[in-house]
């Protein structure tokens, strides 16, 4: 009998088999299940259809981070619907406009990604917990409906695409580079319902930030989670909160059956993704001076500290050019309160930025930055679909936080090395 | 389960946004959803669909975020099934999980043969679509058992509620 791969391990462990194989059907044991705002009050009305009583109120995670403080009558309305549901089920991992933020950097920070839990999350980069060694799966409000009844969730068994990244990056290049270069180079489609696995020595030097950046990404090549091998950093994490039962060692046996694919990134330049398709990556260099209206950093991908600080070490005693404007949208409260103590919110605001409430916001556009027609933008997010951000006929440039607080300041898309002290 | 309607024809990576952009997804009203399907990308296709469609599309069909007002949408905009290539996985759960059939057609399909605004026939369980002036037939792959049932019993819910009711 073959090894089995990381996901099989989980998998099986969730459903109380020894064995799992790829391609079976399978209903797995969730551990959490994520709700948000828009989402969420879809995910209600269908449970109420069948069930009157939440499987396990203490595995439910409500958070409210697309539009926060909503900017609509008609978002408000469906927040004031979750608070009841989360009021009405004894719902306590619930967290209101000020308290969270976007909720995958909120289930990372509360200690919800232990190595080995299956997550669901009615949102589509609910990979990102595989950061850790979660399992982190994205559905639609139906399927969290049912897990809302039941605590289980019917699931094909998934292939397993190997990446190992070798190669230390170079100065100006960093773990979103590396991401974005992956869906380029895996394409939007090629690892359609297969679960992404992370490995090598350039990623075990990442820290669990940039961790979260290569896993969030994972969902772009059309993947059902990414998972990043564990080691001793995400053990560390999981010994800090211990939530749940998990499962430390996920990784797939070396005899296991998967496809892999090699990288080598120590060469590697900074990308961008152009408009409009994620895996459309290309050197900066082929783009650079290309005149932008609006930079952003944030969203779930690239809006940690970490990100924030590269950004203000850029802008430090410079101003960001006279036609854009810098919206900064930090991805939680936590890493908010974190840039103010440590004066890198003041960097922002002198150099010209504006910061935000904690929020998704721009990136989804549905407030605080949308783009208007023909507008351009550089941001640190992960999509750039038409009409992402705005209007039909604006235009997203996908980057790391260092290039686009590069280009913030000179304009027009810039290579970070040459602003980087 | 024989479905009929028009072709649509779509290319690949037709994504969620364009499906329905963000700006709608402040409700869940089958109704408002419907009335801005594709409004940014292709504002005639509520026109063409009313009446029944079956969407032929290429590779990667329904890419992007986990809305599963993008299914909802289609529908009610007259979507009665989608062959496609291939299917994004979230997009393909949320259309399975709200009974509305989604199958594989197999690349050596010629899928040039299926023609905007043909009337068509889609034999679900057999996976064969049917064009009904010529009576040529593509064949798709059958979608799992399990599959199968969900979307005969109209869906996630319903089919919960079967088995347990
Ligand atoms: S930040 Fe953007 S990608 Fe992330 S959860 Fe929010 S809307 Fe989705």
């Amino acid at each position: 009998m073959t090894g089995l791969t990381a996901i099989q391990k989980v998998v099986s462990r969730k459903t109380g088999r020894p064995r799992v194989e790829v391609g079976e059907i399978v209903e797995a044991k969730v551990d959490f299940l994520m709700l948000h705002e828009v989402t969420g009050p879809l995910a209600v009305e269908e449970f109420e259809k069948i069930s009157g009583k939440v499987w396990d109120p203490s595995r439910v995670i409500v958070v409210f981070d697309h539009d926060v403080p909503p900017s609509t009558i008609d978002l408000a309305s469906q927040m004031r619907r979750m608070r009841s549901f989360v009021k009405k089920h004894g719902i306590s991992n619930f967290f209101e406009i000020g308290r969270g933020g976007i909720a995958h950097q909120v289930l990372f920070e509360e200690g919800f990604d232990v190595p080995g839990c299956l997550i669901v999350g009615a949102d589509s980069h609910t990979c990102t917990a595989g950061a850790t060694g979660a399992v982190g799966i994205g559905v639609g409000s139906t399927d969290a409906a049912v897990v809302l009844a039941t605590g289980e969730i019917w699931l094909r068994v998934p292939e397993t695409m190997l990446v190992e990244i070798k190669g230390r990056l170079r100065k100006g290049v960093f773990a979103k580079d590396v991401a974005l270069s992956i869906v380029g180079k895996i394409g939007s489609n090629g690892a359609t319902y297969k679960t992404i696995e992370y490995s090598g020595e350039t990623v075990s030097l990442m820290s669990l930030s940039e961790r979260l950046t290569l896993a969030n990404l994972s969902v772009e090549t059309g993947a059902k989670t990414g998972i990043v091998q564990t080691d001793s950093k995400s053990i560390e994490y999981a010994e800090c909160y211990g939530k749940c039962g998990g499962l430390l060692e996920v990784r797939s046996d070396p005899d296991a059956d998967l496809e892999r694919i090699e990288m080598d990134v120590s060469n590697l330049e900074p990308v961008v993704s152009l408009p409009h398709s994620v895996d459309n990556v290309k050197p900066v260099a082929e783009v650079e001076g290309l005149e932008i209206d609006q930079a952003f950093l944030g969203s779930c991908t690239n809006g940690r500290l970490d990100d924030l600080l590269v950004a203000s070490r850029i802008l430090k005693g410079r101003r960001i050019a006279p036609n854009v404007r810098l919206v900064v949208s930090p991805a939680s409260v936590k890493v908010y309160a974190e840039a103010l103590k440590t004066g890198i919110i003041e960097e922002i605001v002198r150099a010209g930025g504006i910061v935000t409430s904690p929020t998704c916001g721009a990136c989804l556009g549905m407030s605080r930055g949308v783009l208007a027609e023909g507008e351009v933008a550089v941001s640190s997010s992960n999509r750039n679909f038409i009409g992402r951000m705005g209007d039909k006929k604006s235009r997203v440039f996908l980057a790391s936080p260092a290039t686009v607080a590069a280009s913030a300041v000179e304009g027009k898309i810039t290579d970070p090395r040459r602003l980087l002290a | 389960m024989k479905i009929r309607g028009r072709i649509i024809r779509l290319g690949d990576n037709v994504d969620t946004d364009v499906i329905i952009p963000a700006r709608y997804l402040v409700t869940h009203d089958a109704e408002v959803l419907a009335k801005h399907v594709f409004e940014d990308y292709y504002p005639e296709f509520r026109a063409k669909a009313s009446g029944g469609a079956i969407i032929v599309a290429g590779e990667n069909f329904g890419l992007g975020s986990s809305r599963e007002h993008a299914v909802i949408a289609l529908k009610h905009s007259g979507v009665k099934a989608i062959v496609a290539k291939s299917f994004a996985r979230i997009f393909y759960r949320n259309s399975i999980n709200l009974g509305l059939p989604v199958l594989v057609i197999r690349e050596a399909e010629g899928l040039d043969r299926l023609r905007d605004g043909d009337e068509a026939e889609l034999d679900v369980a057999n996976g064969v679509l049917t064009i009904i002036k010529t009576g040529e037939k593509f064949s798709c792959d059958k979608m799992p058992e399990f599959i199968m049932k969900i979307i005969e019993a109209g869906g996630l819910i319903n089919y919960f509620l079967k088995k347990n009711g």
